[in-house]
């Protein structure tokens, strides 16, 4: 039976993170009463122009140089024309053949740890479309409907296109590499990613083909993805539908294909035969664009560690599990911290212990970001050196940790001003030890007639007796002894 | 002061008899007006005209002046063609399919001439979409040559240039894709100025070929039109091809001769072919050049003649995408259909007229894939060998003078096939192509054949990108020498009442 290999390529549209639209003035803003934030030149009114949004050029050349892409000197606007309701003008500002960047690749991880790449194929700047709504007919299709509304707020607002290489071969590499670009796009600060909100959005080119070949199959295009799960189960299904059909002797047909999240399959949408000539030409309304040498540079500068670097270094250097190294990640204000304490505490498993374990737990009880909480890096650092000096145990450890949540300030000096510091002396606990033994004659005879299982009961006792002071492995052991 | 003498002042005794108070903004705009309304009926300029709006401008510009203002268009009635933006004014680009459009913003262009002080009188009637020769395309109303009522005005901006003619404005806004300043300033007896591509800004201009249009004034003298350039020329952030350079003032440069001036004559531009009649006023203009201190210089421009065939690729192109937009969704004309594809088509259908309909489709297929590189890539290079031309010309001198039409304005349907109306802009195209500043000045008369009347020819003089003041200043020294524009007045009866 011939063995099939997938071969994916993904096409993403990312709203950027703007004060203003593309082309105007209008503020860039998810939601709002329809056609409220709207103006004479985003809703392609007679006689208006578009000029350029800088702010979105930047955001295009940084995303650019963090996956290593080219960025030409040169660069235009095209007009892709078509005719849609939605579209104010009846033809959409977007880039053709000079795009703002070329090239680069996507890092992603895997679960298992593993680092992989896909290339991209460009990142293009062009303006959102408005929105259609069709009513009357009962299930919102245009078909059947009597009427359709139409909002412009998103109208102009500035997409990042970026084209990746059929490079990808499963779904999980589809849904990593969405989620390495979605992470990177946040830490270059240029976009919400807020699939819920639509801005992201994606479309899978799917094929098949023999494994080992090196010849692409007719490919298919999934559209109307609306989160990383969908993406995941669509190129599944699609994979699947496509093995089957060739299996069963049959051919695919190019086309592009709608996800059905109900029903769990693709459907056919429409046949690429049809496609449209867009009449590429390029904007006469917009002089091209120059992007000079030295804003490059100094926008390379000044780009933030990436996601992948991150999770290299994470796992690779300081010997984190991949889940704890992402969940780090994909929390970026949490890594900065965590990156700022493993500076000075030089404990990175440590660190991540706290960072990851009661200082989350307290942020999400409190509601407070542990970068904005009250608990010092340095402090935080002081307190993984007390731990592991053996100064203190974990469990004052972890009631400090409270206190310095709380505004305690400095753990050294709440353990010499409270005298909390942890005894190791075994005169001392073997004080405490004769104490317990003492006072709980009837479960010393019970372990004594082979019910080891008390033994915690009495070492917590001792620990207790300490005030939580007592070295836990000095205890466990004297107990140990004395019942011997 | 009798009507005629109010209406017929220029531009700039306008606005230093309302600076000084001797007159009011308010008297010339009801002057203006009176007059307007007396001479519509045989002029037929406006599409419509703007009483109420004039007279509170007016107001507003009288108070201005009150309180100390000095505004270089104090109280100077304009005429707007009808595909300029004036806030909740109807504005029509001559078509059905906007016959009814409430602008709901002003164009940069026709804000700054109302900050100076200009009153707008009404939006003129135009060819639909800007798109003709002689302003008998318009869909929305015939507009007559106030020289002669049996001939058009001139096109596109001809309602423009009729108002200014017959003294229904001072200066006439118009906008020139391959020559609709130049050629109706021809056809009216006429400054009509195009300025450097991007001098002025586009914003509120409905596009029709937006890397050609160009606002420019049309006006009774060359001191107006540097008056009108002054204040609208000058960069404008919402318009992205708009340029940020500086502007040299052009009224301030006005000459009386032509000495120390280098000016070339194209080798390629035969003037044999505009007859024997127009032949011998231009060789006279070339010697009054001369006269003035002038030295003439041959030059040659031997892809000019590529010009016209360049000229209607690119601009139809343009227009085939920037007129998708009227496609009865949003605004203007809609006509009902089964789906929204045939309420499209239906739409688009009535509200265009044949030479829209007809660059649309020149336009869309020369940029359909198979086409695009045959017809709209091998267009702008020859685009761009064209501007080298003009640039390897102007090396060798400061001005070009040539005809600014191929021939004096004629009567209604003596031009019935396309290709001939084409033709008409010739020696305007060039210029356009290479988006160059260039303006028609009043040259002589000649009694075209049929003719009753005497009737107008234009010479065009082009200057180097961005040398407005030089252009402007020699014209005036050209127009104060000749005087041809004094020669002959309008045939109307309000105007020889
Ligand atoms: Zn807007």
């Amino acid at each position: 039976m011939t063995q099939y290999e997938a071969v994916i390529g993904v096409e993403c549209h990312v709203e950027l993170k703007t004060q203003t639209k593309m082309f105007c003035g209008c503020l860039n803003e998810f939601g709002g009463e329809p056609n409220t934030k709207t103006c004479p030149v985003c809703l392609g009114m007679p006689g208006a122009l578009p000029v350029p949004n800088e702010q979105a050029l930047t955001h295009i050349v940084r995303t650019g140089l963090a996956f290593g892409a080219e960025i030409p000197v040169f660069s235009k606007f095209d007009r892709k024309n078509y005719f849609y309701p939605d579209m104010p003008k009846d033809y959409q500002i977007s880039q053709y053949d000079m795009p703002l960047t070329v090239g680069g690749e996507v890092m992603y991880w895997l679960d298992d740890g593993s680092l992989k790449s896909c290339r991209l194929t460009r990142i293009h700047l062009e303006e959102d479309t408005g929105k259609s709504t069709h009513a009357g007919s009962g299930d919102g299709r245009i078909a059947g409907s009597s009427y359709s509304l139409l909002d412009f707020n998103r109208a102009g607002v500035p997409l990042m296109e970026c084209v990746s290489e059929p490079e990808l071969h499963s779904a999980r590499d589809a849904v990593a590499y969405l989620e390495s670009l979605r992470r990177t796009l946040l830490a270059l600060g240029v976009s919400d990613v807020k699939m819920e909100e639509g801005s992201l959005r994606c479309d899978a080119n799917v094929s098949v083909r023999p494994a080992g070949s090196d010849r692409l199959g007719t490919k298919t295009e999934i559209k109307n993805m609306n989160s990383f799960r969908s993406v995941e189960r669509a190129i599944e299904s699609e994979i699947a539908r496509q093995i089957a059909l060739l299996a069963g002797g049959g051919r695919i047909v190019q086309e592009t294909r709608g996800w059905d999240e109900l029903k769990g399959v693709t459907h056919s949408m429409r046949s690429k035969e049809e496609a449209h000539d867009y009449r590429y030409f390029p904007d006469p309304d917009l002089v091209p664009l120059e992007i000079p040498r030295e804003l490059v540079d100094r926008l390379q500068a000044a780009l933030p560690a990436m996601p992948w670097r991150r999770f290299e270094r994470y796992t690779k250097e300081y010997g984190l599990a991949v889940n704890a190294a992402t969940q780090l990640i994909d929390n970026l204000s949490l890594a900065q911290y965590f990156d700022d304490v493993v500076a000075r505490s030089r404990n990175p498993q440590q660190s991540s212990n706290f960072v990851l374990g009661e200082l989350s737990r307290l942020a999400n009880e409190t509601g407070v970001a542990v970068a904005d909480s009250k608990v010092d890096v340095g402090h935080l650092a002081e307190l993984i050196e007390l731990v592991e000096g053996k100064k203190i145990n974990s469990k004052i450890a972890k009631d400090l940790l409270v206190r310095m949540w709380d505004g305690a300030g400095s753990p050294t000096a709440l353990v010499e001003r409270e005298g909390l510091a942890q005894t190791s002396d075994p005169a001392a606990i073997e004080r405490f030890v004769d104490e317990v033994l003492a006072a709980n004659e009837k479960v010393v005879a019970d372990y004594k007639a082979g019910k080891t299982n008390v033994l915690g009961f009495l070492v917590g006792q001792v620990m207790k007796a300490s005030r939580g002071k007592a070295d836990p492995a000095l205890a466990n052991e004297l107990v140990k002894t004395k019942l011997a | 002061m009798t009507m005629e003498a109010t209406i017929a002042r220029s531009a700039a005794e306008i606005a230093r008899d309302v600076n000084a108070r001797t007159t009011s903004a308010a008297e010339v705009t009801a002057a203006t007006l009176a007059h307007a309304e007396a001479v519509e009926g045989e002029v037929g300029s406006y599409l419509t005209l703007l009483r109420d709006v004039a007279e509170s401008h007016a107001r507003h510009v009288d108070e201005r002046v009150r309180n100390g203002a000095h505004l270089p268009l104090a109280g100077v009635p304009i005429a707007v063609k009808d595909n300029m933006c004036l806030e909740n004014t109807r504005t029509t680009c001559g078509s059905k399919i906007l016959e009814h459009w409430i602008a709901p913003y002003t164009a940069t262009a026709v804000a700054r001439m109302l900050e100076a002080g200009a009153v707008p009188i009404g939006k003129a009637n135009c060819d639909e979409f800007a798109m003709g020769s002689s302003c008998e395309n318009s869909a929305l109303g015939v507009t007559r040559n106030p020289y002669d009522l049996t001939c058009v005005p001139g096109g596109s901006s001809g309602g423009s240039a009729a108002a200014v003619a017959a003294y229904e404005a001072a200066i006439g806004l118009g906008s020139d894709t391959g020559g609709s300043i130049r050629e109706p300033g021809a056809f009216c007896n006429l400054i009509g100025f195009k300025p450097t591509y991007g001098r002025i800004s586009r914003y509120g201009l409905i596009a029709f070929a937006s890397s050609l249009d160009q606002i420019g004034p049309l006006t009774r003298t060359v001191e107006d039109a540097a008056f009108a350039y002054d204040a609208m020329a000058g960069y404008d952030v919402m318009d992205a091809t708009s340029i940020d350079r500086p502007v040299e003032p052009a009224a301030s440069g006005l000459r009386e001769d032509l000495s120390g001036l280098r000016i070339g004559l194209v080798r390629e531009f035969d003037t044999k072919v505009l007859g024997e009649e127009s032949d011998a006023l231009y060789r006279n203009a070339y010697r009054d050049l001369e006269r003035l201190g002038a030295e003439l210089v041959e030059v040659s421009l031997p892809t000019a003649d590529y010009g016209l065939a360049t000229y209607y690729l690119i601009a139809p192109a343009e227009c085939s995408s920037n007129l998708a937009r009227f496609d009865g969704v949003r605004y203007g004309l809609r006509v009902e259909g089964e789906d929204v594809r045939s309420m499209y088509d239906k739409t688009r259908a009535a509200g265009f007229g044949p030479e829209v309909k007809r660059r649309i489709l020149i336009g869309t297929h020369a940029l359909s894939s198979g086409y695009y590189d045959a017809y709209y890539v091998r267009a702008q290079k020859a685009r761009t060998l064209i501007a080298r031309d003009f640039a390897a010309a102007f090396a060798g001198c400061d001005l070009i003078a040539c005809p600014a039409a191929s021939c004096p304005a004629f009567e209604f349907n003596a031009k019935s096939d396309p290709y001939s109306m084409y033709l008409m802009d010739y020696y305007t195209i060039p210029m356009s192509l290479a988006g160059l500043p260039a303006l028609s000045v009043p040259c002589g008369w000649v009694m075209p054949e049929g003719a009753s009347r005497p009737m107008p020819i234009g010479l065009q003089l082009a200057a180097p990108l961005f040398a407005e003041r030089l252009l402007l200043g020699a014209a005036h020294a050209y127009e104060r020498a000749t005087n041809h524009a004094l020669a002959h007045k309008p045939e109307l009866a309000g105007v020889r009442a």
